[in-house]
C-alpha cells in the first residue's frame, strides 16, 4: 500500500502545481500497477561531473585540438566546468569508428536482432537506476525544474528505449509475388553511420529519441549533442558502455554547430544525417547533406496555432492553453504559440489566462514548488526579450510579465500579449520562450486558414466538445500533430514530425523506424515455380 | 560419469562429477505451489480429488496437486471475466505497461531458473541441461519478445466513401482458455500466455495433468510481476473433465490446445456447438525430413539424428519420416544407426545423458506397440526396439529402414525415440510422397542446391520448412500447421 499512498501523495502535488502533467505522457493511474508511479526524491543541487571528454570506441578522448568550452548554469550564469570541444578532427575520427562498428561481420552487424534490443533494455536499466543523479545534471545544466526532469523528461527517456527495444526484433521485410519464375523478398536492412545533431531543450529525451531507433534498427551513430546542454548526454556514453554495447556503436561528441555540427552534415562517410533544431540551420544541414547525397530527416521549428471554441471548457482550456506556451520554459518545438480565440469567450479566456501565468511560479528550478526555470543561456534570453520588444513595438496589448523575473541567471517573467495581429512579428516568428500571443477569430473557416498560414506545420490543437467540430479542424490544419482537447500529449508510440518548413520525416512509433532502415529487395531465380505465390 | 546400457540408474539429482561451469540443479527442490490458482489466491479444488504427479525417470510420486474440475473452471472463468471488464485495471492499463509486466515476469523466470529447470526435469523427464539452456532460456525470450509488442498492436485509418471517418481497433478478444501439453510444460505456457496477455486478454490455462508443476510456480512468479487478480488463472485437471469444460464454456471468448489431433477434433467439435468460441490448434505431425545426394552427409545425419530423438522422440516436430535419396541411403543408414547406438540413456540430470524416461505408462506402451507392427510390417530394425532400464520408463533409441509409405510408422505419430527412413528417387516423387498425409506441421531439406531448396520450400504442405537445418525455432517466428496438423500460427 505504500505505494499507492505515494501515487497519490504525488498525483496531488502534481496537480496542484503542475495540471498538465497528469495529460502528459506521465500517466499516473490510482493503481499499484502502474509500473512508474514513485515519489520524487530530492535533488542533490551540486551533482558532481564525471564524464567531459568526447566519447568514441567506448572510450573518453580530449578533443584533437586539446581545446575545451564553457557549459553554464543558467541559473546563476556561472560555469559548471570545462567540456572537450570536438571539431572536424574529432568528427572525423568517431566516423571512423562507427564505420569499423559497421563494417561486415562486427559483433554489431552479427548480433541477434533480439540482442540489441536486450541491450537497449539494458540502458534503460541504468537510466532507470540513475535517474535521480541524471534529473539532478539535467536541471543544472538546462534550467528546467528538476520536479519535471526527474517525473517528465526521465520518465519518457526510459519509456522510448523500451518502446524501441521491443521494435528491434520486428523490423519484418517482405516476401513479394512478383511476376516470373522467382522467389523475391525485401530485407530491412540499417542505413549505416547515422549522423545525428540534438538540441538543448530536452537533452536527455533528445538523445534517447535518436538513439532508440537508430540502434534497434542496428546502426551506427555519431552523435553531436548541443553545446549548451553536453553533460547528461555524455553520463549517459558511460551507461552505454556499461550496458555492453560494442565499441564504436555510439559515439558522441560535444561541440559548436558551425563546426562539427557542419563536420557531420557534410561527411562524406556519414550514410544520414538527422538534426533537431532550428529551422534556418536545418536548411544549412540539408544543403550540406546534398554533397553525398546523406538521408535527411528534420524535425525543426513551429508556430502551433491552438484553437480555442467557444463551446470549449474554458477552465480547462485555459489552463491547457497556458502550459502550451509555458511549458519548458516555452522552449519547446510545438508550443502552442498562437492561442486562437473565439470572439464570445475572447475577454473571459484573456483574463483568466493572465490570472494564471501571474501565479506561475518563477524560481530555483531545483525547488520543488518551481514550475518555471530560466532560459538555457544567454542568447536566448536576449533573443526572448527582443521579441517581446517587438510585440510592445508592433502594438500589441501586454497584459502581464514583459521583462526579468530576476537579478541572476536566465529568467523572464511569464508574459502574456492579447489583441495580437496575425502579421505581427510574435505571431509569425518562433519566439521559444515563456511569452502567449492571444488572438481573437470568428469563424471555423477563417481560424483554420489563418492557422495554416504560416510556413511552420508541426503541431495543432482544438478545444471543443463539438465531435463534428473536432474532426473537421484537425483534417484541415495542415500540422504533423493535432490535439483535440488537449495539448503536448507525446506517446513514444505515436509518429511526430512536421509539416513544410517544420521538417522531413517522423519521429517515434512504428513510423520512426524508417528513416533508419535501408530497404533491399533480393530476387532469385527459381526453376518453374509451383504456385503462382 | 556417464551411463550405459544396462547400469542401474542413479538418480540423485546433485550428482558429484558435474564438470565446472555447468548450472548445478537445485538438490531437494521444494515444491511449494500444489493449488488451483484463481484471482491471484491458491484454491483447493472443489470435487476435492488430487491429481498424483509421478517422476518418470523413477516412477516415484513426487507430490500431489489439487484437481480442477468443471466448477473450479467456472469459478476461474468468473474471475477472467471479472478482470476483462470495462474498466478494470487491466482493461484501464496502458498497452506499454503491459510489456513492462511481461518482461518483469521474464526477469523473475531468469531469476528462478535453476528451480524451474529441476523442477521440469523432475517433472517431465527431459535432460536438465536442455530445460536449463533450451526451454528455460526460449521461455524467456518469447516473454521478452511479447513484452516488445504490447504497445505496437496497430489498427488502421482507412480512407472509405462518404462522409466518415473510420478507424480500426486491434481489441483483446476477452477471456481465452488455453489447454497445454506435458511435453514443453514451461515453454507452452509461455507461449499461450505471453501473447494473449501482450493483447490485453485474461486467461484459464489448464496445464497438462502429467507435469502441472511449472505452471503452478509460474502462476506465483504471475503474481509477484504484479499481474491484476483474475489476468491469469491456473487450473490443473484432466482433459476429460477440466479441459472439456473449457472447450465448451459459454463464456470462454477463445480456446487455444497445443496436443494430439484427435483431442484437437474434440475441442473445434465443442466450440462449435457451444458459444463458436475461436479456436487455435497447434496439432501433430508427420514430418518429412528430405535429404539429397548433394547434402554435406555428416551433417544431415547428425540433424536428422537430433531431429528425431530431440527430447525424447515427444516433439510435435519430430522429422519421424527421413526420405534419403537412395544413392546416399545406405550410407546415410549406416551413418544413423552408428549415431543413435551412441544414444546414452540414464539419469536425465547427469551431464553427458542423452536422452530421458517417456513420459508416463500409456505413451510407453503405445510406442512399443508401434515398433512392433514396424517389426510386423516388415520395416528392417536395425536398433533398439525395446524398454530400457530397470526403473522408470526409457526405450532404447530405435532405427528402422527400408520402411515403406503404408506402414503404421510411417503413417501414425509415434512421439517416441523412432527413427523411420525411407529411399527416394526423383525430386517430384519425394514431394508427392512428403505431401500425402493429413499433417502438415513442419518439414526439412538437406541441400547444397539452391533450386532444390526453394524448390521444396515452395512445394511442401507444412508451416515451416528448414532448409540445412532442423528444429531452429525463434520467438520471432510465426509457427503452426498446415491442413490436420493445425489452425492458426503461435509465436
Amino acid at each position: 500500500m505504500r505505494n499507492l499512498l505515494q501515487v497519490r501523495m504525488l498525483r496531488s502535488v502534481l496537480a496542484s502545481k503542475f495540471p498538465p502533467i497528469s495529460r502528459l505522457s506521465l500517466r499516473v493511474p490510482a493503481s499499484q500497477y502502474s509500473a512508474t508511479a514513485s515519489a520524487i526524491p530530492a535533488p542533490n543541487t551540486q551533482p558532481e561531473i564525471h564524464f567531459n571528454k568526447i566519447f568514441i570506441n567506448n572510450e573518453w578522448h580530449d578533443a584533437v585540438s586539446k581545446k575545451t568550452f564553457p557549459t553554464v548554469n543558467p541559473s546563476t550564469a556561472e560555469v559548471i566546468c570545462q567540456v572537450a570541444e570536438g571539431d572536424k578532427a574529432d568528427v572525423d575520427k568517431a566516423v571512423n569508428a562507427a564505420k569499423q562498428a559497421f563494417r561486415l561481420g562486427s559483433p554489431w552487424r552479427r548480433m541477434d536482432a533480439s540482442h540489441r534490443g536486450l541491450l537497449l533494455n539494458r540502458l534503460a536499466d541504468l537510466i532507470e537506476r540513475d535517474s535521480a543523479y541524471l534529473a539532478a545534471l539535467e536541471t543544472l545544466d538546462n534550467g528546467k525544474p528538476y520536479a519535471l526532469s526527474y517525473s517528465v523528461d526521465l520518465s519518457v527517456v526510459v519509456k522510448c528505449l523500451r518502446y524501441y527495444a521491443g521494435w528491434a526484433d520486428k523490423n519484418h521485410g517482405k516476401t513479394i509475388p512478383i511476376d516470373g519464375d522467382y522467389f523475391c523478398y525485401t530485407r530491412h536492412e540499417p542505413v549505416g553511420v547515422c549522423g545525428q545533431i540534438i538540441p538543448w531543450n530536452f537533452p536527455l529525451f533528445m538523445q534517447a529519441s535518436k538513439l532508440g531507433p537508430a540502434l534497434a534498427t542496428g546502426n551506427t551513430v555519431v552523435m553531436k549533442v548541443a553545446e549548451q546542454t553536453p553533460l547528461t548526454a555524455l553520463y549517459v556514453a558511460s551507461l552505454i558502455k556499461e550496458a555492453g554495447f560494442p565499441e564504436g556503436v555510439v559515439n558522441i561528441v560535444p561541440g559548436y554547430g558551425r563546426t562539427a555540427g557542419a563536420a557531420i552534415s557534410s561527411h562524406m562517410d556519414i550514410d544520414k544525417v538527422a538534426f533537431t533544431g532550428s529551422t534556418e540551420v536545418g536548411q544549412l544541414i540539408q544543403q550540406a547533406a546534398s554533397r553525398n547525397l546523406k538521408k535527411v530527416t528534420l524535425e525543426l521549428g513551429g508556430k502551433s496555432p491552438n484553437i480555442i471554441l467557444s463551446d470549449a471548457n474554458l477552465e480547462d482550456a485555459v489552463e491547457q492553453a497556458h502550459s502550451a506556451v509555458f511549458f519548458n520554459q516555452g522552449q519547446v518545438c510545438c508550443a502552442g504559440s498562437r492561442t486562437y480565440v473565439q470572439e464570445d469567450i475572447y475577454n473571459e479566456f484573456v483574463e483568466r489566462s493572465v490570472e494564471r501565468a501571474k501565479k506561475r511560479v518563477v524560481g530555483d528550478p531545483f525547488s520543488l514548488q518551481t514550475e518555471q526555470g530560466p532560459q538555457v543561456d544567454e542568447a536566448q534570453f536576449k533573443k526572448v526579450l527582443g521579441y517581446i520588444s517587438a510585440g510592445k513595438r508592433d502594438g500589441a496589448k501586454l497584459m502581464c510579465g514583459g521583462g526579468v523575473a530576476a537579478d541572476r541567471g536566465y529568467f523572464i517573467q511569464p508574459t502574456i500579449f492579447g489583441e495580437v495581429k496575425d502579421n505581427m512579428t510574435i505571431a509569425r516568428e518562433e519566439i521559444f520562450g515563456p511569452v502567449m500571443q492571444i488572438l481573437k477569430f470568428k469563424t471555423l473557416e477563417e481560424v483554420i486558414e489563418r492557422g495554416n498560414d504560416t510556413q511552420y506545420g508541426l503541431a495543432a490543437a482544438v478545444f471543443t466538445r463539438d465531435i463534428d467540430k473536432a474532426h473537421y479542424i484537425s483534417a484541415a490544419l495542415r500540422a504533423g500533430t493535432v490535439w483535440v482537447n488537449c495539448y503536448n500529449v507525446c506517446g513514444v508510440q505515436a509518429p511526430f514530425g512536421g509539416y513544410k518548413a517544420s521538417g522531413n520525416g517522423r519521429e517515434f512509433g512504428e513510423y520512426g523506424l524508417e528513416a533508419y532502415t535501408e530497404v533491399k529487395t533480393v530476387t532469385i531465380k527459381v526453376p518453374a515455380k509451383p504456385t503462382g505465390s | 560419469m556417464t551411463t550405459t546400457p544396462g547400469d542401474t540408474q542413479n538418480h540423485d539429482p546433485n550428482p558429484s562429477a558435474a564438470p565446472p561451469g555447468l548450472p548445478i540443479p537445485v538438490s531437494d527442490l521444494e515444491v511449494k505451489y500444489t493449488k488451483i490458482f484463481i484471482n491471484n489466491e491458491w484454491h483447493d479444488s472443489s470435487c476435492g480429488r488430487k491429481i498424483p504427479v509421478y517422476n518418470p525417470a523413477t516412477g516415484e510420486k513426487i507430490c500431489e496437486v489439487e484437481e480442477g474440475d468443471e466448477e473450479d473452471v467456472d469459478k476461474a472463468v468468473k474471475a477472467a471475466k471479472e478482470a476483462f471488464q470495462l474498466g478494470s485495471v487491466w482493461r484501464r492499463m496502458d498497452a506499454s505497461d503491459r510489456g513492462r509486466l511481461l518482461n518483469k515476469l521474464a526477469d523473475l523466470v531468469e531469476r528462478d531458473q535453476l528451480i524451474l529447470a529441476t523442477m521440469e526435469t523432475i517433472d517431465s523427464g527431459k535432460l536438465f541441461l536442455i530445460a536449463y539452456f533450451v526451454d528455460l532460456m526460449a521461455a524467456i525470450k518469447t516473454l521478452r519478445y511479447y513484452g516488445g509488442w504490447s504497445d505496437k498492436i496497430q489498427g488502421r485509418t482507412i480512407p472509405v466513401d462518404g462522409e466518415y471517418f473510420t478507424f480500426t481497433r486491434h481489441e483483446p478478444v476477452g477471456v481465452c482458455g488455453q489447454i497445454i501439453p506435458w511435453n514443453f510444460p514451461l515453454l507452452m505456457f509461455i507461449w499461450k500466455i505471453a501473447p494473449a496477455l501482450c493483447c490485453g486478454n485474461t486467461v484459464v490455462i489448464k496445464p497438462a495433468e502429467q507435469t502441472p508443476l511449472t505452471a503452478l510456480h509460474m502462476a506465483a512468479l504471475m503474481k509477484e510481476a504484479g499481474f491484476p487478480p483474475g489476468v491469469v488463472n491456473v487450473v490443473p485437471g484432466y482433459g476429460s473433465t477440466a479441459g472439456a469444460a473449457i472447450a465448451s464454456h459459454m463464456y470462454i471468448d477463445k480456446v487455444a490446445f497445443t496436443g494430439s489431433t484427435e483431442v484437437g477434433k474434440l475441442i473445434k467439435e465443442a466450440a462449435g456447438k457451444s458459444n463458436l468460441k475461436r479456436v487455435t490448434l497447434e496439432l501433430g505431425g508427420k514430418n518429412p525430413n528430405i535429404i539429397f545426394a548433394d547434402a554435406d552427409l555428416d551433417h544431415a545425419v547428425e540433424q536428422a539424428h537430433h531431429g528425431l530423438f530431440f527430447n525424447q522422440g515427444q516433439c510435435c516436430l519430430a522429422g519421424s519420416r527421413i526420405f534419403v535419396e537412395e544413392t546416399i541411403y545406405d550410407e546415410f543408414v549406416r551413418k544413423s544407426v552408428e549415431r543413435a547406438k551412441r544414444r546414452v540413456l540414464g539419469n536425465p540430470f547427469i551431464p553427458g545423458v542423452d536422452q530421458g524416461p517417456q513420459i508416463d505408462k500409456k505413451q510407453f506402451d503405445k510406442i512399443l506397440e508401434l515398433i512392433e507392427s514396424g517389426r510386423k510390417e516388415g520395416a528392417k530394425l536395425e536398433c533398439g526396439g525395446s524398454p530400457w532400464g530397470d526403473k522408470g520408463l526409457f526405450i532404447q533409441p530405435t532405427v528402422f529402414s527400408d520402411v515403406t509409405d503404408e506402414m503404421r510408422i510411417a503413417k501414425e505419430e509415434i512421439f517416441g525415440p523412432v527413427q523411420q527412413i525411407m529411399k527416394f528417387k526423383t525430386l517430384d516423387e519425394v514431394i508427392k510422397r512428403a505431401n500425402s498425409t493429413h499433417y502438415g506441421l513442419v518439414a526439412g531439406v538437406f541441400t547444397q542446391n539452391i533450386n532444390k531448396a526453394l524448390t521444396i520450400a515452395s512445394s511442401l504442405q507444412a508451416g515451416t520448412v528448414w532448409v540445412n537445418c532442423y528444429n531452429a525455432m525463434s520467438s520471432q517466428c510465426p509457427f503452426g500447421g498446415f491442413k490436420m496438423s493445425g489452425n492458426g500460427r503461435e509465436i
